[in-house]
């Protein structure tokens, strides 16, 4: 009785210990984002004393060592966007439509091998995938198009929808895989085809997942600093044309910071940028939270 | 979280403890970020060969590097221009004299692909060119393609002198791709033959073409007799005429033999 009695104690104890290390660490992590986030702002907002948010946000010209500066970063907010839609326009309908092979019309040797390749795309590091866009995409747009210069908006876009492919597929095949086998069962059953099925039940059963899979894959490509740094050309210009070069706001700053004076108007007006590129993909990360809660499908019930 | 500051402290500490008792000198170099990459490969060396001696270099700009001269932080400025008078007058009023040293020179030579026909482009071309005015190489004699200009980022020292000596302190328009190095334009050029860049004459390499300006061709001896337009000297400065250490040092750097050949390896012109 003394034993046992004894012995729950200790496993209440060790219980507890090991809940409140599971708690500190993850209050760690969460500390960290909250202290950079902080950073962030702090860092940032001094650029306001200098311009309002307005010229900054909308202003046309960007150049922050003139004298006098212009700090107008809408052109860098226009060129971010830009390659974010464009990449989208490529890498969505790939990205779902091989999710949806993958899970509902290929066979268990082919998924077995396809789906592991599309996850190691992920893998790919940026300066790769960049140096690729640079040394063989760029010049072959400029031969095959004959456009002026192949480090455009265009090739940015391929680029960047490569590294958003692998996440758009491998999130949306899990959403599909997961849809309920008697839902399809029972539309199958109902005399529809296969494709009848696909269409209008998987799809609108697992369109939560893909569309958060979609936003996760835009937010990785609005804040990719790499590959735009190295293939979107880089001028700070509002593109009218697929081929003109564009100066996405992660290029922006990492071509910048690390000559800018440390705590100069320079220095804040890319903290200032970085502050806003930080609200695009914290948007982005809000609305896929909220359309995953939502729209979220739980049992076979609430179709 | 107050632990971890404390250790970071205590280790902090007993660094810099160890540190003052270990190394006998300390420089302080502050100033231009376009001499810093001289700054650094030259004090590399030099603490291999004098391990007592300790060297902290940083940024900041030229004006930066100046004022912490005139202030006494700093034992060496770097400066991509020449002091102001007033400056000077500044520093005499707090006690000391600054010295200049000349430790190499900056050359900056417009770059094309090689396959593009023009080998020579005046001042005010290039100006045109940058400024968004010349669209079309055959407007100055070229083939009939479009001019793709390629500048570099706004906080860098080459960018710095292309601005001024060039452009004359007009705006690069806005239509310009940017390259974040010297090397991404030698890149970018050498894969298109529309464009052209500009770049420190120590990173030409045969795949890009290098212009002549105003018929004169950039070269270390036409930047040293002082003929080529898009050049400038870079200096140290010292308050006062150095001793000990600092004197060493700038001893070392402008040493034909020793500091000067890795100037150029950091891509500059050097003294000889």
């Amino acid at each position: 009785m003394a034993t046992s009695s004894h012995s729950g104690k200790s496993r209440y104890r060790t219980e507890k210990i090991i809940r409140i290390t599971f708690f500190c660490i993850s209050l760690a992590s969460i500390a960290t984002l909250a202290l950079i986030t902080i950073f962030l702002f702090m860092e940032g907002l001094p650029i306001f004393k200098e311009v309002s948010v307005k010229d900054f946000v909308f202003g046309q010209y960007w150049y922050p060592t003139d004298e006098p500066p212009d700090f107008g970063i809408f052109s860098l907010i226009v060129g971010s966007l830009s390659v974010t839609v464009v990449s989208s326009l490529i890498s969505i309908p790939l990205g779902v439509l091989t999710a949806l092979y993958l899970a509902e019309t290929a066979s268990a040797g082919i998924r077995q091998w396809v789906k592991p390749i599309v996850e190691l795309m992920a893998a790919l590091p940026s300066v790769v995938i960049g140096f690729f866009g640079m040394v063989l995409i760029a010049p072959f747009l400029q031969e095959v198009f004959g456009v002026a210069t192949g480090l455009n908006l265009f090739n940015a876009s391929l680029m960047l929808a490569f590294m958003s492919i692998p996440t758009i597929c491998s999130i949306s095949e899990d959403a599909i895989f997961s849809v309920p086998t008697e839902l399809k069962e029972a539309s199958l059953a109902l005399g529809a085809t296969h494709w009848e099925t696909i269409a209008r039940v998987i799809l609108p059963a697992s369109l939560s997942g893909i569309t958060t899979a979609i936003i996760l894959g835009m937010s990785r490509a609005i804040g990719e600093t790499m590959v735009v740094l190295m293939v979107a050309g880089g001028a700070a210009i509002v593109p009218i044309s697929l081929f003109d070069p564009v100066r996405p706001m992660p290029a922006s700053i990492a071509a910048e910071m690390a000559e800018a004076p440390f705590r100069g108007d320079h220095y804040h007006a890319l903290f200032a940028t970085a502050v806003v590129l930080f609200l695009f993909t914290l948007l982005f990360n809000l609305a896929a939270d909220y359309i995953s809660h939502k729209y979220k499908q739980v049992g076979a019930s609430t179709l | 979280m107050k632990l971890q500051t404390l250790l970071m402290s205590v280790i902090a500490l007993t660094i810099c403890f160890t540190a003052n008792l270990v190394w006998a000198g300390k420089i302080v170099i502050k100033g231009s970020t376009t001499v810093l990459p001289i700054a650094q490969k030259v004090a590399e060396i030099y603490m291999k060969d004098n391990p007592d001696v300790k060297i902290s270099i940083s940024g900041g700009g030229s004006g930066n590097g100046i004022k912490a001269l005139i202030d006494g932080s700093t034992d060496i400025a770097d400066s991509s221009r020449f002091i102001k008078q007033k400056e000077v007058k500044l520093a005499v009023e707090k006690g000391s004299y600054p010295v200049p040293f000349a430790v190499a020179y900056d050359c900056i030579v417009p770059v094309v692909h090689p396959g593009n026909n023009i080998m020579n482009l005046t001042m005010a071309q290039l100006k045109d060119i940058y400024m968004g005015k010349i669209k079309n190489w055959k407007q100055i004699g070229g083939h009939d393609r479009p001019v793709v200009v390629i500048s570099r980022d706004t906080s860098s020292g080459t960018y710095e002198v292309w601005y001024k000596k060039v452009m004359q302190k007009k705006r690069v328009f806005p239509r310009a791709l940017l390259q974040a190095s010297n090397g991404a334009i030698v890149q970018a050029i050498a894969t298109n033959k529309n464009a052209i860049g500009y770049i420190g004459l120590g990173y030409m390499t045969g795949s890009v073409k290098a212009l002549k300006v105003n018929n004169i061709e950039g070269s270390a001896e036409t930047t040293l007799n002082g003929t080529y337009p898009i050049s400038r000297p870079l200096y140290m400065f010292t308050p006062g005429w150095p001793k000990g250490d600092t004197l060493n040092f700038i001893n070392f750097l402008v040493h034909p033999e020793k500091g000067q050949k890795y100037v150029s390896e950091a891509g500059y012109v050097p003294l000889y």
